[in-house]
């Protein structure tokens, strides 16, 4: 943690040196909006980081000037010099803080609230507080620049070159101990050095993912979710600089992936997933490039919802839009100041980030994909170039010329003469079994038409579509090697990864696995993958959610019964007409309960639906998702207990939901759908259809095949259909016309709720003359 | 005025601009690199560094340069270093350019890299864009 907070001053105070032009040019121009920008990078990349490094006295200070400068860049808020200033002393504050940090000295922070309170609209003048003389700490580390460091690394290149002539020519002239004594010495020093040299460029990207578990934890933990981190392919190597660079994208896509992608426990249970989401973070190299890879399993990227927010903020026009398709769609979420949430949350802010990701990552000359699965995930590839690292390779000979071959790639190097080995040709194509398994041949010296002689050995390589096994002549040696980009006609031939130069002083090819297989013809059949997929998801038995009941017991019930856990307010439920109900979205469920509820304020409760009727049942806390054994003693008495089974060694009680739904009365669960006729505003869908929604309606903007609605809505200016629905207009103003007017103002939302339940009613009872769906008119406590 | 590197090329004299001239070297052994495009001669170490070697006769639509070519002109394009092969060179000397002459009918990749023409004592020389060298037909390079 500590090298982390001092990368984050070394940062910040680099940053702010930076900064403090564009600060004097922006209190010139408070209106120059490349200015702007700047500074609100800034302050969003200082909150970003106090966020996991636990500074919340930096947090609240960044978040609030971020607050307001995102106003300025929404046009709500006019940047006068109050408003400069105000950020100003903030951008100001934020380096005293990081010096007095640097420091480990006090500092007192009773100016800070002025400070806060200087950015509100209304706010006087505050004073300039006094600014407090801070003492730099020294420090063992410097910042280096890059350039100086490249120069040195060439010069070692030289260096090691020099000495090996030197070798050369010694060994064929001189025989005297002495010097060669001394030359093995300056080999030595120089192979240290060289690898000193190395080490000041090169870093695990480690060093990027170990603060991630932290920042997961954190996250999710102030989010209220649950989420299991994965890292994998942390031992990949990566220039220094780049790192560095990664850094804030990848916090902000990681922050991102747990604020927006992945789902509350219970929403997640609702999707069919298990609570704990899975976030899975992965680096590997790929021919040229260091892929990092982020997926999450959550909720994807609702693309219509960033479209229609691009069309809101007036980012795109509605023909721009229509001639996008849907990858331009979704390339939307990395436009500047477009944000798919609805609300702010400390931990992602209002939808910077992706701009600034793209950007940062641009700049490397790296790229961004995104592969969206709507309800299952998303998946950001980062991909960086590899403009030096070091790889562990081996060096294979073919004909005359030597290639190296990265390491990870190789899976097994086996001769070919031996027992084991046997090459067939099949059709016109070479295969290879080895130890019985049979896989594609490639013979690199027909290949790159350096003689036709038979392979000597072969190199299994494994690419992500399949593996293949590579003719070569020998494997000479192995070999860490620095790899830099060769230059684009190299690499347009697609089979080399990069070039090097080895100790000989003769430049050498890296070559790309699965470049080669793609030149080579190769086409590897998906199957096994998919297998493995398929083979993961299966689980055998029935799932089950462990929990700790209100009685103070373990039970377990089966996971397809419950619809959804979720906390309630207890002043939603309450003791009428016999039972114990719970009033949740508009309806009233049965709900059970084994124990007392005493004086807590929230419980949680499964919902249970058999599909057709719903129900409730209060738990003290979900544990986690098991599977049943096959096994369980049934139950001796009544009562809604099935039977015992064990789990971890305990008895646990098995919930019989037969019983359960046995003991209530019969409810429909279908919600009355009710049509939206919108106009082009998006009003409706935007501010109407959340309230209904959570009134118990299912609204529609547009009927499917077969669907009839319960009841239609439109405004009074709007379009009306002729639906076989009664229609509720809505008027803009809050009067209306006179008595004769029965439209109901639209933020009235109490009377809109009723008028629409009675409106469901009376055409229920028409119909059918019985079970209307109860539709509750909500206006506080029970809905969520 | 400018200056400009006198050079031979495929038996005639060319022009380089001398602010496109990294350095003049003699290239040691060339590393091949299979698949690649003909006037991609191969791979050199230039120092620490490896530069791409151009056959530069080729990569004109001419004859190829003889593989026995040695002198090679260094020069930077997008980042990447490359040797661009030579039958001799001269000296460097300021001259003034010229336009091309109109009705000048040049073929093979000539046209494509000469960019102007210079006067030495009454010769006409045309000045060699090295960059325009380098293929650049390439195919994308991004997947």
């Amino acid at each position: 943690m500590d090298d982390l907070l001092q990368e984050f001053i070394a940062e910040t105070r680099e940053t702010l040196e930076a900064l403090s032009g564009e600060i004097v040019a922006w209190e010139a121009a408070p209106t120059d909006r490349a200015r702007l920008d700047a500074i609100f990078r800034f302050v969003h990349t200082v909150k970003g980081s106090c966020g996991f490094l636990d500074i919340p006295r930096l947090a609240r200070l960044s978040h609030a000037a971020e607050d307001v400068l995102a106003a300025v860049r929404d046009n709500k808020r006019v940047p006068d010099t109050a408003l400069v200033n105000a950020v100003l002393a903030i951008v100001d504050r934020i380096g005293e803080i990081v010096e007095a940090i640097d420091a480990g000295a006090a500092l007192d922070d009773a100016s800070e609230e002025l400070l806060i309170t200087a950015l509100a609209e209304d706010a006087t003048p505050a004073a300039v507080p006094v600014h407090v003389a801070t003492v730099r700490a020294s420090s063992r580390s410097v910042r280096l620049n890059v350039d100086l460091l490249d120069r040195m690394m060439s010069g070692m290149s030289d260096m090691v070159l020099a000495r090996n002539e030197l070798a050369r020519r010694l060994r064929d002239n001189v025989s005297d101990p002495h010097v060669e004594a001394a030359l093995e010495r300056l080999s030595l020093t120089v192979a240290d050095m060289r690898d000193t040299v190395t080490r000041t460029r090169m870093q695990k990207i480690d060093a990027l993912f170990s603060a991630l578990p932290r920042m997961v934890r954190d996250t999710s933990a102030e989010l209220g979710k649950a989420v299991n981190l994965v890292i994998e392919g942390s031992d990949v190597e990566l220039d220094r600089e780049l790192i560095e660079l990664i850094r804030d994208p990848l916090a902000h896509i990681i922050r991102n992936a747990v604020d927006h992608g992945i789902e509350s426990p219970a929403d997640r249970l609702a999707a069919g997933k298990p609570a704990t989401g899975r976030l899975v973070v992965s680096a590997r190299q790929s021919g040229n490039q260091i892929l990092i890879e982020i997926s999450d399993d959550g909720r994807g990227i609702d693309v219509a919802r960033i479209v229609s927010k691009a069309k809101d903020q007036a980012l795109r026009t509605e023909a721009q839009i229509s001639a996008m398709d849907e990858d331009a769609k979704l390339d939307l979420v990395f436009e500047a100041g477009l944000s798919s949430r609805d609300t702010v949350t400390t931990v992602s802010g209002r939808g910077v980030g992706m701009d600034v990701v793209r950007a940062n990552i641009e700049h490397i000359g790296g790229r961004i994909a995104l592969c969206n699965m709507p309800g299952r995930g998303l998946r950001i590839v980062i991909h960086v170039p590899l403009t030096l690292s070091i790889l562990s390779t081996i060096i294979v000979s073919v004909g005359t010329q030597r290639f190296a071959l990265a390491r990870q790639s190789i899976e097994e190097i086996v001769r070919v003469r031996g027992t084991q080995v046997r090459i067939d040709t099949i059709g016109d194509a070479s295969a290879v079994a080895v130890r019985g398994r049979r896989m594609p041949l490639v013979s690199l010296a027909a290949l790159f038409g350096l003689g036709d002689h038979d392979p000597g050995t072969l190199v299994i390589v494994s690419t992500r579509e399949g593996d293949y096994a590579l003719g070569v002549d020998d494997v000479l040696d192995a070999e860490e090697l620095v790899v830099k980009p060769a230059s684009p006609h190299v690499m347009a031939t697609g089979v080399y990864a990069g070039q090097t130069l080895p100790d000989s002083g003769l430049p050498m090819l890296l070559l790309d696995g699965a470049g080669i297989a793609h030149v080579a013809g190769l086409r590897f059949s998906a199957l096994a993958v998919a297998h493995d997929e398929a083979a993961a998801d299966s689980v055998a038995g029935v799932q089950a959610l462990l929990f700790d009941d209100l009685d103070g017991k373990r039970r377990v019930i089966a996971l397809a019964v419950i619809d959804r856990v979720e906390p309630v307010a207890t002043s939603a439920i309450s003791f009428t007409a016999g039972a114990l109900r719970l009033a949740i979205g508009g309806a009233i469920v049965p709900l059970h309960s084994v124990g007392t509820i005493g004086d807590r304020e929230e419980v949680a409760v499964l919902r249970l639906t058999d599909g057709d009727s719903e129900m409730a049942y209060a738990i003290a806390e979900a544990i986690e998702i098991v599977e049943l054994p096959p096994e369980m003693a049934p139950a001796n008495g009544g009562g809604p207990i099935a039977g015992v089974v064990i789990i971890g060694g305990e008895q646990v009680e098995l919930i019989d939901p037969h019983a359960l739904f046995a003991g209530e009365p019969v409810r429909r669960a279908s919600r009355p759908v009710c049509l939206l006729q919108s106009d082009s505003s998006g009003w409706m869908e935007t501010f109407l259809k959340p309230a209904l929604e959570a009134s118990g309606y299912r609204c529609v903007t547009r009927l499917a095949a077969g669907e009839t609605p319960a009841v239609a809505l439109a405004m009074e200016d709007g379009p009306v259909e002729a639906v076989a629905a009664p229609i509720v207009t809505l008027r803009r103003n809050r009067e209306g016309t006179g008595a004769q007017d029965h439209s109901i103002y639209r933020y009235d939302r109490p009377a809109l709720i009723e008028e629409l339940a009675r409106r469901v009613a009376a055409q229920a009872g028409a119909l059918q003359g019985d079970s209307a769906p109860y539709i509750r008119a909500v206006t506080s406590g029970g809905a969520r | 005025m400018e200056l400009f590197l006198i050079a031979h090329i495929a038996g005639r004299g060319v022009a380089i601009p001398a602010e496109q001239v990294g350095s003049v070297v003699d290239i040691g052994d060339v590393v091949a690199v299979p698949q690649a495009e003909a006037a991609i001669r191969g791979l050199t170490a230039l120092r620490s560094r490896v530069v791409t070697v151009i056959d530069t006769g080729t990569a004109l639509g001419l004859a190829p340069t003889p593989e026995t070519a040695r002198r090679a002109v260094i020069t930077q394009v997008d980042g990447h270093d490359y040797a661009i092969l030579v039958d001799s060179l001269e000296d460097v000397a300021p001259f003034e350019r010229l336009p091309l002459s109109s009705g000048l009918a040049l073929n093979h990749g000539w046209a494509a890299a000469a960019s102007g023409l210079v006067d030495r004592d009454g010769e006409p020389m045309l000045v060699l864009d090295l960059a325009a060298v380098v293929p650049s037909s390439l195919p994308a390079l991004v997947a």
